[in-house]
């Protein structure tokens, strides 16, 4: 140990001395200034005595050296008499107080800071508790010497309060750790399947945690208010199931395909009212959805930038550096979350490969005569996965078309019904394996390997969901189309049956017409909903049913089956499931996509995905620990995940787009949804600035919107955006340049010890001029020169552990004492120094044999 | 220094309060961390010694029994370095286990972690990475099976390449201020020791 253990110990001493001796010259001068203070506070009878011991004995210390101060000080006033007046005299003496409070102060800060960053000291817990202790003591004690007069009492409860800060700032760290859910059970499975499976848990929890706040937005500032204050059901058309519907309307299979009495509820865009306050806290309900349908995308637009600038913050070493390939594997390969021997193993046989193929490839890099197989198998690839998409593609619209020539069809089929989930689903189980068998032709490192999986996968998906879209965009079309003829329907029908009843008798008013009689408009808004929570629904099903029987029932029949069959099941074909990483993480950013994009038509969406999330993330917990084996080239998660927050950031522009373009474009239903009757759905904000405000509102509201304005105020984000990108470019330059220069320093720094190692003769002739003349000395332990020869001829030097060995050389010391000449051979090129060694190396270092004679261990280099 | 007195009642206050502050201070461990990390160092004692477990030692045996440790290749090492004991038989005391709990922790500084990661690697406990010790590093991550183990021109090999990428003033040794420097630009050096063992 015990060189460091020793060099610690040391190091501490000398700390401790050297802290001792500042406290010594602490205390005196402290005694002078307490003196002084004394001296003042005598005059007016004297004052308070000490608060401790301690002090007390510090102030007997300073009495003792009072005397010497004194007579110091005496002769020192009776120079000052001769010349100086008194008032100066005083106002020397405060400014001497002063800066010894200043220097006191900052020794208090020290040890302040000291025991802040006491946790990143590598000592032993021993002596960090007693540094500690004695840092806290000087602390206290000292602490209530600084400010004086009226600013001493505020100083001593600044610092009370400081300290309370810190102990209440460390309770609510250890509050906020306790609060963090599912801790134990992640660690659980790091320990078992290495930290790149535990990262997909780590993030479903994010993602968690992001869809309980818009749930508790959605929640309780739409659902809520609109169950307990708005009109009830039944009161309204759009709040009733259609006379026609009544008689299934309760039916399970129904109610399955979220039709029936589930359509007309809270759930759905089509129950609200347009009414523009509803209950006794006339509140504004329109106003309040759209608000809602707005902060939802504002959430996680600025969650996911900032736990995106956070994690790129955080990553501060640069992957990019390849300088350190053998080294990085060698220090930093082994996971250290693992806990369970299987994993260990093939962490081991992982690693093992690692380092083969990195042999191989060092040997090989020049001469790959493989590279244009390479290259062509991956092109292949490329072009295979892009007609697989193609394909799904084409899949899903034709399936959506037909989907829509069935629902103009009467009693079609459970199948027909839901092709389209079906299809969608299948698609998105049976492609993603496909393309992990198409991506073993690249043979890329699993973790790039992973990166492109994903972003295939995401490639699917995101078409898939797009077609998906355009699909229904032409639905929502059709049903525009249809409206405006329903609409003259209704018009006609409410008139006439205010006129018939009107002729049939005048008195009385006419009965109102039963809401479940009124004819009504398709009211696209539900149907667009309703298409995104059977989605999600089938969504959750598939996966769940496929952990199921994907995982937990292979792995049952691998098991137990394994006992009577020809082969072994556990080694051979079918085996035990991996945990799939890149499907679950796409799986769970397009499920929030699609929840995202749907929760404005469907707000009770929300709580469909909060309950998906929460089950899965037991459901997968334990799917992982009981039938799934670790990966078999076990690697590491890399250090951010600002992957996984960019393809969430992705997700989430691709699907505020189909969004915004409704609000923006489309035409609300005349007759359901919060915003029927306008002609645009974000009108609802024009009416709010108009009947709520006052009059001056509506006019900046109106300059502000106007386009004269909005169109310089974006050309300036643009124009700052170019700025700043400019400006964080020229950092990066700067930054790489910066880069550069350190590696010519280390390049330059190889040379010069390469050229060290071989100089030619002339270069030694001189060093040998240079250097005095002791020589004499005899040769230096073989032992020590056995190792050093073994260890490629380099020379020691450098090192402190044996720089008393070259202390007699001035050359010894340090890396920057060259001589002149040898900079020359550091500028030249690199094939210098690596070919130069073998002239050089023969000479054993400091041998007496060596081609210039006489040389001793004075010598630094041969 | 740590009254593991039974009669301060509560199961989770072993600890007395101004010490527990004092190790949050000293560690990057949480309080529940700490308390968990107490309750793990006791239950490795037998019964009648866990009234006092901060005094006592565990022997190493006994450490290696964690679950955390039992796969580890570096656990001999881990425990050498993380223990105090005079006697040199590696058995940790409750302030040992806690210096190790907080150097694996997450939040530890990459500044900390790679000073002890360089003495759990320094196996003749030199001061310097050698060949030696090198070769000994290839050995624990290759795992114990035959077939996994490198040749010996392989080794070399990749002991040269390690050498020439890491030894910047090159003395055939890797010293720590080099270590921390290669280590500290990996990208995947902070994730590599993050905790587990607590919590």
């Amino acid at each position: 140990e015990d060189k460091e253990e020793d060099e610690s110990t040391e190091e501490d001493n000398g700390s401790q001395q050297n802290r001792a001796s500042r406290r010594k010259n602490y205390q005196r001068r402290n005694g002078d200034g307490k003196k002084a203070r004394e001296e003042r506070s005598q005059k007016k009878g004297r004052g308070k005595t000490a608060p401790n011991k301690d002090q007390k004995e510090s102030e007997n210390k300073e009495k003792k050296t009072t005397k010497r101060g004194k007579e110091g000080e005496n002769k020192q006033k009776k120079d000052r008499k001769n010349s100086i007046s008194s008032s100066s005299n005083s106002s020397d003496e405060e400014s001497l107080s002063e800066e010894e409070l200043a220097m006191l102060k900052e020794q208090v800060e020290q040890k302040k800071k000291l025991i802040s960053t006491m946790r990143n000291k590598p000592w032993r817990m021993v002596k960090k508790l007693s540094v500690l202790r004695e840092a806290q003591d000087f602390v206290e004690k000292f602490e209530g010497a600084l400010g004086k007069g009226k600013g001493k009492k505020l100083y001593a409860y600044k610092m009370m309060m400081a300290k309370k800060w810190v102990k209440f700032k460390r309770d609510f760290e250890n509050f906020k750790t306790q609060c963090i859910p599912w801790e134990m059970k992640i660690k659980e499975v790091e320990s078992h399947f290495g930290s790149s499976v535990a990262s997909y848990f780590i993030f479903l929890r994010w993602m968690y945690g992001v869809n309980l706040v818009l749930f508790g937005l959605i929640f309780g500032l739409v659902i809520i208010p609109e169950v307990l204050m708005g009109m009830p059901y039944g009161s309204l058309p759009r709040k009733t199931v259609p006379r026609a519907e009544q008689a299934t309307a309760m039916d399970f299979s129904v109610l399955w395909d979220f039709e029936g009495y589930i359509k007309y509820s809270a759930l759905f865009y089509g129950y609200y009212n347009n009414q523009r306050t509803i209950g006794w806290l006339k509140y504004r309900l329109p106003m309040a959805y759209f608000m809602v349908g707005i902060s939802v995308f504002g959430y996680s637009l600025m969650v996911v930038i900032r736990s995106m600038a956070r994690n790129a913050n955080e990553s501060t070493g640069d992957g990019d550096d390849d300088n350190f390939i053998f080294s990085w594997k060698m220090f930093t390969s082994w996971d250290y979350l693992i806990g369970n021997p299987e994993t260990a193993d093939n962490k081991f046989a992982s690693i093992t490969t690692s380092f083969k193929e990195s042999i191989v490839d060092e040997q090989e890099s020049n001469k790959d005569e493989n590279i244009h197989l390479r290259r062509f198998l991956r092109v292949l690839a490329n072009v295979l996965i892009i007609c697989c998409l193609c394909g799904s593609g084409y899949l899903i619209y034709f399936v959506v078309k037909r989907s829509q020539t069935f629902s103009k069809m009467q009693n079609v089929g459970w199948y027909e019904r839901n092709e389209v989930e079906i299809v969608m689903s299948l698609l998105g189980m049976f492609c993603p394996p496909l393309f992990e068998t198409i991506a073993a032709l690249e043979n890329y490192h699993p973790r790039i390997g992973l990166k492109w999986q994903l972003g295939r996968i995401f490639a699917l998906f995101l078409g898939n969901l797009y077609t998906f879209l355009l699909a229904l965009m032409d639905d929502v079309n059709e049903k525009l189309a249809e409206e405006d003829v329903v609409k003259n329907i209704t018009h006609w029908t409410l008139l006439g049956h205010h006129n018939s009843s009107a002729g049939n008798d005048s008195t009385v008013t006419p009965p109102p017409l039963d809401p479940a009689d009124v004819p009504r408009g398709p009211c696209w808004e539900t149907t667009v909903g309703i298409e995104f929570v059977r989605l999600t629904v089938s969504d959750i099903l598939v996966t769940y049913i496929t952990i199921l029987v994907g995982d937990f029932i292979r792995a049952c029949f691998v098991r137990f089956v394994n006992y009577c069959w020809c082969w072994d099941l556990e080694a051979g074909f079918p085996s035990y499931a991996e945990f799939d990483i890149s499907g679950n993480v796409l799986g769970l950013v397009f499920n929030q996509g699609m929840i995202w994009m749907g929760s404005f038509y469907a707000p009770g969406l929300v709580g469909i995905n909060v309950l998906r999330l929460l089950t899965s993330m037991y459901f997968q917990c334990w799917a992982v620990m009981s039938s799934n084996v670790p990966h078999a080239r076990v690697f590491k998660a890399s250090k951010s995940n600002n992957f996984y927050m960019g393809l969430v950031l992705l997700i989430l522009f691709l699907s505020l787009l189909p969004v915004a373009y409704t609000i923006m474009s489309l035409p609300p239903s005349f007759d359901c949804g919060p915003f029927s009757g306008k002609k645009r759905m974000y009108d609802v904000i024009q009416e709010t600035i108009e009947l709520d405000f006052p009059l001056f509102v509506a006019k900046i509201f109106s300059y502000v919107a106007n386009p004269g304005l909005i169109i310089p105020a974006i050309l300036l984000m643009v124009l700052t955006i170019y700025y700043l990108n400019a400006v964080s470019k020229a950092y990066q330059r700067a930054n790489a340049e910066l880069k550069k220069k350190m590696q010519m320093q280390r390049e330059e720094e190889k040379n010069k010890r390469n050229n060290k190692a071989s100089t030619n003769p002339m270069l030694q002739d001189l060093e040998d001029l240079l250097t005095p003349s002791t020589k004499t000395e005899s040769p230096p332990k073989q032992a020590e020169d056995k190792k050093m020869e073994s260890q490629n001829g380099t020379g020691p030097a450098g090192k402190p552990g044996r720089g008393e060995f070259l202390a007699g050389s001035p050359m010894a010391r340090g890396r920057g004492a060259f001589t002149p000449p040898s900079q020359v051979f550091a500028t030249q090129p690199r094939t210098l120094g690596a070919r130069a060694p073998h002239p050089g190396q023969p000479r054993p270092w400091g041998h007496p044999l060596g081609p210039v004679p006489g040389r001793g261990r004075g010598q630094p280099c041969y | 220094t740590c009254g593991g007195s039974g009669a301060m009642g509560g199961s989770a206050s072993l600890i007395p309060r101004d010490l527990l502050g004092e190790y949050q201070e000293l560690t990057f461990l949480s309080k529940q961390e700490i308390l968990l990390a107490y309750k793990r160092f006791s239950e490795l004692l037998p019964k009648e010694e866990r009234e006092n477990a901060c005094s006592t030692r565990v022997p190493k045996s006994q450490i290696l029994t964690l679950p955390e440790l039992r796969a580890n290749p570096f656990q001999h090492r881990i425990c050498h370095v993380f223990s105090t004991s005079e006697t040199r038989d590696d058995s940790m005391s409750f302030e040992d286990f806690l210096d190790m709990l907080s150097v694996f922790s997450d939040s530890a500084t990459s500044d900390v972690k790679s000073h002890y990661a360089f003495r759990i690697f320094d196996f003749d406990d030199d001061g310097t990475l050698d060949r030696k010790d090198l070769e000994q590093l290839v050995n624990c991550l290759t795992g114990q099976g035959e077939e996994s183990r490198l040749s010996s021109a392989e080794m070399e090999q990749l002991i040269q390449n390690i050498l020439d990428e890491s030894d910047i003033d090159k003395d055939g040794t890797i010293n720590l201020s080099e270590f921390q420097h290669v280590v500290s630009r990996s990208p995947d050096f902070a994730r590599c020791a993050a905790h587990q063992r607590v919590a």
